[in-house]
């Protein structure tokens, strides 16, 4: 079969690809000077991306390398928002901090983003392993762009040999199924596995093998216990809105991947009758760690970047149920989850990072009696950690109704009842957030102003949470859309 | 009916929520009284709802006032679906009126006055949600709704202790829902097509649910509300968030909160697991003997007025408890139903008489008091007549529910009844000694010598609680005409 070489798929990606370069260049062009220009002009490129989205979408290109299929457009809808919502809270960064480099900033952002959408149109593992790393790369530069931090360099690096090293796994997985099957076509691999277990009788220790290397790689860009070491270390170091796009847009593309390979590719695998070892139970149980250790360990957190880096591998592990669940509902649920993580998640960072453009502080302790000072931005804070710990009628809650749901249907009772369980144990150290904003003594008068583009991110993340915890039925119908890609 | 009055019920609230919000913060007095009319509109629509529904729909036990199901979230099958019948509208009449109340009672709060009465008419919509919720999905988020409010309301304007009281209600409460929400799931997906509709449900569950679910299903439900109600050994967070939270809050707590658990017993526990009542009917009963008791003697060993009363709440809420073991007496679900309804009244009235004493004397130490008799006339009068009514003196409410349930329950547990009467004893005996330590005997001139007496505000707010309890106490017929219906409708189903 001739591939197709469709390029109008593919307009919105370069149209990005191509903006990120016009933003390093006009960053020279004028001489490094505007903060605030480049900064909008990286928005206006994102939201202009959307707006292409909605009108290329459909169809794919060069063989099964590019589909733009609702899964694939439902998650580029996620990627942008998390590269707006993170470049609309850099302002503070880039005045103060990082003023030489700005364009290459906002570049990088909007490179890791092309690299999130090539990744979740890939419906092949080579094309997949290369949007895997487009996405990676720049964000082991921006994990390390403040340049006299010690910390952040360490977060950098270790990001980077992290990520190299899961890359690697992840890609000898790869070449074992593609010695198992000759195909890396996902489709064709399904199939092909089939047919080697129909004739055989058994796949053999070199498909467990792949299985694990594959889970092991995605893991690690998943931060999914236990390759979960690296993130509180990056996400303290990194520049805080860098650090939100890793915890958002990064894991909601591992997500992507995951659904790929797993949910639709390696589907007829997930009971013991196909599998020698079905990956559903050890999803099942990686989950339920993360929910565990991660929630668990967010309880002793000082530090509000380290904090909610547990939260985010514990919010993976709720994600997790929907994917071993791996049903309609379970996918469905899966994208409406991290659609509201989206706002939640990065909501939360985006007041971290103003906080900390303003006290210099990521400490727990200091956020005591900002209630007094800035009855704003803690109302805001105080939403979005409530949705985070999954307090209705917050989208928190029916995001995590639904993965239940898909878990209880699925048949993991267990796994749904350890979730709640952790929801519970997690709604300590949100609250205890909320509860130095508003009922410790007030210590400080810190005034925090956000900016017009931090306001654009806080608001779009309250009305998202509210409106969309209130009336799901929208974005679930597009996540219900998005997962009829896969053929149950 | 076309005017769709529930509605109004829960979200008039909201709207007062939002209005609060828009209002300048430093305006104290212009929120004080738009929250006030935004808790007297539904208020009134309460009074209005009761008395329509007893004039024109107290005869049959269906649902009125229905609206929808409305379609919400389709894939789940989620609808907006409310109405109420005999249980839900005395309920909806005790939040109302209670909430107007507290809202009055609070215009003493001078810190972060917009923060407090937003969250106060929050807590209200919750609150007005549940009782009329006839949907799962509904129900739980009203269920949950409320406890944001409530926890704020603690850890801000509490007492010394509010930061650990309001985590620990949130926490325990959270806990609770959790189990209900794993039941809900199960049910759901059990029901053939699926649904989240409550009176559906209770018309499959007892068919289509296999009976060890059912077992399962039933003690989550169980522990969700029992953490509410609260049933020992559940209530350890009652005296904690009793005690620190400013009055008006413990007076919604106790007067509306902890009735949800009960309430949430009569609408879905026992109606849809009619089978598991039967078998656990003996253990609701025991626990609810052991709250009767142990609350008593608890409240005995108190030295802070207001931790009497709380934990004399865990002794009443046994009675319901109690009540509701004595599952196929129409007259014992009827005496959980007029003790809910009569101990919201008094224990709301009691949380704001000790809340007008600590305002004056800024202490609840019973032991520091003595002979206030002669020198508050009204605020004793009016304490010793809550005092009564709570220790179930004939005339009063608490007589009624007390009688019920004891005549209710005795022919089905006759050793648990015959102890559960002490109860009326010993709570005699702590009240009694508490208005005899606080209002008789030696007065410290030097210590008390000035103190107040009630201000008009503050009489008129517990006014009508007085009132409302007599009449219940001495004319209970038109209460138990409301709920008759639904009641015998109720024992039917259970004894299926």
């Amino acid at each position: 079969m001739m591939p197709d070489f469709n390029i109008r798929v593919l307009v919105p990606e370069m149209f990005l690809f191509l903006w990120a370069l016009f933003l390093f260049l006009y960053d020279l062009g004028t001489k490094r000077k505007n903060h605030k220009q480049i900064g909008y002009l990286a928005m206006i490129g994102v939201a202009a991306t959307g707006v292409l989205l909605f009108f290329f979408h459909g169809g794919s290109s060069f063989g099964s390398m590019f589909c733009s299929d609702p899964l694939a457009n439902f998650f580029k809808v996620i990627f942008l928002g998390s590269a707006f919502m993170a470049i609309g809270s850099s302002f503070g960064v880039t005045k103060e901090k990082i003023k030489n480099h700005r364009g290459e900033f906002y570049g990088l952002i909007l490179l890791s983003t092309v690299g999130m959408m090539f990744l979740s149109s890939a419906d092949e593992l080579i094309s997949l392993y290369v949007g895997l790393e487009l996405t990676t790369v720049p964000l082991f530069v921006l994990a390390a762009f403040y340049k006299d931090d010690k910390l952040s360099l360490e977060a950098g690096l270790k990001y980077l040999i992290v990520g190299a090293f899961s890359s690697a796994i992840l890609l000898y997985g790869i070449s074992l199924i593609y010695g198992i099957t000759g195909t890396t076509d996902i489709i064709e691999m399904k199939i092909n596995l089939s047919l080697v277990f129909l004739s055989y009788g058994k796949l053999g220790a070199g498909f467990i093998l792949a299985t694990v290397m594959i889970i092991a790689g995605i893991g690690f860009k998943l931060a999914l216990v236990p390759f979960h070491m690296w993130a509180p270390d990056v996400f303290q170091g990194a520049p805080t809105p860098i650090t939100a796009l890793i915890s958002v847009g990064s894991k909601a593309a591992g997500v992507v991947a995951f659904l790929r390979i797993f949910v639709n590719g390696l589907i007829a695998f997930a009971d013991e009758v196909m599998a020698p070892l079905d990956w559903g139970i050890i999803v099942a149980v990686l989950a339920a760690a993360a929910m565990v250790i991660g929630n668990i360990t967010a309880l002793r957190q000082k530090n509000i970047k380290r904090m909610l880096a547990y939260s985010s591998i514990a919010q993976i592990g709720y994600v997790m149920i929907g994917m071993v669940a791996a049903t309609e509902i379970g996918v469905a649920a899966v994208g409406y989850y991290m659609f509201i993580y989206l706002f939640a998640n990065m909501g939360a960072f985006a007041v971290a990072t103003i906080f900390n453009d303003e006290t210099g502080s990521d400490g727990i302790g200091s956020y005591a009696g900002l209630a007094k000072s800035s009855p704003i931005v803690s109302a805001y804070m105080a939403i979005f950690l409530l949705s985070l710990a999954g307090i209705p009628p917050l989208g928190g809650f029916a995001a995590k109704y639904f993965v239940f749901a898909a878990g209880i249907q699925a048949g993991y009772l267990w796994l749904v009842i350890l979730g709640l369980l952790t929801a519970v144990v997690s709604l300590y150290y949100y609250a205890n957030v909320i509860k130095q904003m508003y009922f410790a003594k007030k210590t400080s008068d810190i005034k925090i102003k956000p900016a017009v583009s931090a306001s654009i991110v806080l608001i779009m993340g309250v009305v998202g949470i509210i409106l969309f915890g209130v009336f799901p039925e929208p974005i679930l119908d597009f996540a219900l859309e998005a997962a009829k890609v896969f053929a149950f | 009916m076309n005017f769709p009055i529930l509605s109004y019920l829960i979200f008039i609230p909201l709207i007062g929520f939002i209005a609060v919000m828009f209002l300048p913060r430093e305006k104290f007095w212009t929120i004080r009284w738009v929250s006030a009319f935004f808790s007297f509109v539904p208020m009134i629509l309460s009074f209005w709802l009761t008395y329509d529904y007893y004039f024109a729909h107290s005869g049959s036990a269906a649902m009125v006032y229905t609206e929808g199901p409305l379609s919400w979230i389709a894939p789940i099958n989620a609808f907006y679906y409310l109405g109420v019948d005999g249980i839900s509208v005395p309920m909806l009449f005790l939040t109302g009126l209670l909430s107007f109340i507290s809202i009055i009672a609070s215009f003493n709060i001078a810190v972060r006055v917009k923060e407090y009465f937003a969250f106060f008419l929050l807590l209200e919509t919750g609150m007005m949600g549940v009782f009329c919720a006839l949907d799962f999905f509904l129900f739980y988020v009203f269920w949950e709704v409320m406890l944001v409010p409530m926890y704020f309301l603690i850890g801000i304007w509490g007492g010394p202790r509010k930061e650990y009281a309001a985590i620990k209600f949130f926490l325990y409460t959270l806990f609770g829902s959790i189990f209900m929400l794993v039941a809900i799931l199960v049910l759901y997906f059990t029901s053939e097509p699926h649904t989240l509709n409550i009176l559906e449900l209770i018309q499959t569950a007892p068919t289509t649910v296999t009976h060890s679910m059912q077992m399962v299903c039933f003690i989550f439900f169980f522990v969700a509300f029992a953490i509410k109600v609260p049933v020992w050994p559940f209530h350890t967070w009652l005296p904690d968030a009793h005690v620190e939270a400013p009055t008006a809050v413990s007076v919604i707590l106790a007067a509306v909160l902890l009735k949800m658990g009960t309430y949430g017993m009569l609408r879905i526990s026992w109606p849809m697991f009619p089978d598991m009542v039967r078998y656990f009917h003996i253990p609701i009963a025991i626990l609810g003997l052991i709250a009767i008791i142990y609350g008593a003697l608890v409240s005995m060993a108190q030295k802070d007025l207001k931790k009497l009363v709380a934990y004399s709440s865990v002794s009443h809420m046994g009675f319901c408890m109690l009540a509701l073991g004595a599952y196929t007496s129409v007259t014992a679900i009827a005496g959980c139903m007029f003790q809910m309804f009569s101990h919201g009244l008094l224990t709301g009235a009691l949380f704001l008489m000790v809340g007008v004493l600590y305002d004056r004397a800024h202490t609840r130490e019973i032991a520091a008091f003595g002979g206030l008799g002669a020198k508050l006339p009204i605020y004793t009068g009016l304490m010793v007549l809550f005092s009564m009514g709570s220790l179930g003196l004939p005339g009063m409410s608490g007589f009624v529910s007390e009688f019920m349930v004891f005549v209710g329950s005795f022919a089905s547990f006759k050793v648990i009844t015959a102890i559960a009467v002490l109860g009326v004893v010993l709570t005699a005996g702590y009240m009694l000694r508490m208005v005899q330590r606080i209002f008789l005997g030696e007065f410290n001139a030097e210590k008390w010598g000035g103190l107040t007496e009630m201000n008009v505000r503050e009489i008129l707010m517990v006014a009508p609680l007085a009132i409302l309890t007599i009449i219940v106490g001495v004319y209970p017929a038109p209460l138990s005409n409301m709920m008759r219906a639904t009641l015998e409708n109720l024992v039917n189903i259970l004894a299926r």
